[in-house]
């Protein structure tokens, strides 16, 4: 193991190791903990100038409760959910079928087409973003939940494609070749023998893009405006000019908006992180 | 004629499903990809040869657009500063080892430790902006009274335009840091330990060991924390809009969030400027696309 473990170092250093942990992570999500901290105060502190005292009254409570029952805060979560949901369900089901086409099969443009889908994946969304914006204009989908969960299962194809693709690529090859011997059809090996091995790499990307999608503020702005549609990312705007200057509770409503993805990391962390790490370790 | 009595009881599909199948399987996600991402890029090339407010008519004008450009300051403001994003935002790769060195330990609770420092990672970078311009806030952040503790005198990070950048970009710092943290941690996890104690009784020990027994076997991390971090940086748009949107004067730019401004603004919309500003970036991005393309045929082929 490198850095050599500490329990064969010194007793000091042990103990010097201990110390600094929660230091270091103390120090590391500060600016987080200072939001935090400010999300359970009561105006009143605000007003006196006790801003990194304890608060002089726990109001933690009723500035969580005022975010959802004083602010768009709920409609603009519950748009997230019905954008990022289906966008999971559209991009992991496309790229299982993509993955499995370009993982399974040797046919001529094989590699070009998975090249096609990594190099689409990086590109910068602005390159796309008049163009994308003008076609869901066309289709009469601008400022619609729809034309939103369209492009980004589009988008996300590329990344999933190149995830999944590579995971059938490390399943053992026999196992098809068997189902081929017996007669079983195509369509059959990818319902029932390939499918139930990708389990895993179902939940890790699902996990992955769900976070992905969530988090989107770009494409957010650019293809809705208003309550009925933005989701939280975008929503927060609206929210915070809503609290101008009252920080307790726009720092509740940060953190309410910042939480689905937390929470899903870690209930999900085992997913997450072998989806993030894809490729780390050779 | 005695045709082949098995061969014609056989359906089309059951005959050609070998090279059928992979079409069928790739139809939806070609036709999702081509309609959303390829096409666009060309009908990006195409929309920056013209003047288009975005409703009217487009009028061709030729190269106009990037002549228009290069007379730009705001253009080379932007432009400064996505250099200034793409070197500045490296550093989070070596920050990214330092923390995963000083996790890679078996105590109690270290695993908690690990999820701890990773998650800014997964907090959307809206938010992370927000938790950051109220950090650096000169009359309620937490920043200038911890400069006072060392003697250095306030200052408003997000009000002055020769911090501004900087400013944003270590707020970026902070999940990307995260982010290459975890990818050495996976690394150093599979390091070979049998090579680490060879190395050990050959005398190799701290900065010696790291540099020429550990980082060799981390190169698959260190090059997808290099991509990885070369797209973000690139891609820089979310925190400048929540934390200066732009400002002030324009100096905290990036070419993705002055393409944006072009293209939607109150002031009219400049599709077709904003476009060609596009265009740019992507033909800076295309770089880095080719070098990872590259080597991922070259491990292709040795694969």
């Amino acid at each position: 193991m490198f850095p050599t473990p500490v329990q064969q170092r010194s007793a000091a250093w042990q103990s010097t190791y201990a110390a600094l942990l929660p230091l270091a992570l103390v120090l590391w999500l500060l600016p987080l903990l200072m939001v935090a901290l400010f999300s359970i105060k009561p105006d009143a502190d605000f007003t006196q100038g006790n801003l990194w005292g304890l608060p002089s009254s726990f109001a933690g409570f009723e500035n969580y409760t005022r975010v959802f029952t004083d602010s768009a805060m709920p409609r603009y979560l519950l748009n997230s959910v019905f954008i990022t949901v289906p966008t999971v369900i559209g991009a992991v089901a496309l790229s299982c079928m993509t993955g499995f086409a370009l993982g399974v099969y040797r046919f001529r443009g094989n590699i070009w087409l998975f090249f096609m889908f990594v190099a689409g994946n990086f590109v910068p969304f602005q390159i796309l973003m008049v163009p994308v914006r003008d076609l869901t204009l066309e289709m009469g989908l601008y400022d619609t939940r729809l034309g939103l969960v369209l492009f980004h299962i589009a988008f996300q194809t590329g990344f999933c494609t190149l995830f999944m693709r590579n995971f059938i690529r490390a399943l053992p090859r026999e196992l098809i070749e068997a189902a081929r011997v017996e007669g079983v059809s195509e369509i059959r090996i990818f319902w029932y023998v390939v499918l139930p091995l990708m389990r895993p790499a179902i939940a890790a990307l699902s996990v992955l893009i769900f976070t992905f999608i969530w988090n989107d503020y770009f494409w957010a702005v650019v293809l809705t405006q208003g309550v009925d549609t933005q989701p939280v990312t975008a929503g927060i705007t609206a929210f915070n000019s809503q609290f101008r200057a009252a920080y307790h509770m726009m720092s509740a409503g940060s953190i309410i908006a910042a939480l689905p993805p937390v929470l899903m990391f870690f209930l999900m962390q085992k997913h997450f992180i072998a989806g993030l790490t894809l490729g780390a370790v050779k | 004629m005695t045709a082949d009595p098995d061969i014609q009881s056989k359906s089309w599909w059951a005959r050609n499903q070998m090279r059928a199948a992979p079409w069928l399987f790739l139809a939806p996600g070609i036709a999702f990809f081509a309609v959303y991402v390829i096409f666009p890029i060309f009908q990006s090339f195409q929309i920056s040869l013209y003047r288009w407010d975005g409703l009217g008519e487009a009028r061709y004008i030729g190269v106009a657009n990037y002549e228009q450009l290069f007379d730009d300051p705001a253009f080379y403001t932007s432009l400064m500063n996505n250099v200034k994003w793409l070197v500045l935002y490296l550093l989070a790769i070596p920050g990214g080892l330092f923390i995963a060195l000083f996790l890679n330990q078996q105590v109690r609770g270290i695993r908690l430790y690990k999820s701890l420092f990773f998650f800014p990672f997964v907090i959307s970078q809206v938010v992370v902006g927000l938790v950051f311009a109220w950090f650096y806030n000169p009359s309620i952040g937490l920043l200038n009274p911890m400069l006072d503790l060392v003697g250095l005198g306030p200052m408003n990070v997000l009000g002055n335009p020769n911090t501004v950048t900087y400013g944003i970009i270590a707020a970026g710092l902070w999940p990307q840091i995260a982010y290459c943290m975890i990818l050495y941690l996976t690394g150093l996890n599979a390091v070979d330990p049998e090579q680490v104690e060879a190395a050990r009784l050959d005398g190799a020990k701290g900065w010696k060991m790291l540099w020429y027994v550990i980082l060799p076997q981390l190169r698959p991390a260190t090059f997808i924390a290099v991509v990885v971090t070369v797209i973000g940086a690139l891609r820089s748009f979310d925190m400048i809009s929540v934390m200066t949107n732009g400002g002030p004067f324009g100096s905290s730019r990036v070419l993705a969030y002055y393409m944006f401004e072009v293209s939607l603004s109150e002031y009219g919309f400049r599709m077709g400027y904003g476009a060609a500003i596009a265009v740019v970036l992507f033909l800076i991005m295309l770089v880095y696309i080719a070098f990872f393309l590259w080597r991922m045929w070259r491990e292709e082929r040795e694969g």
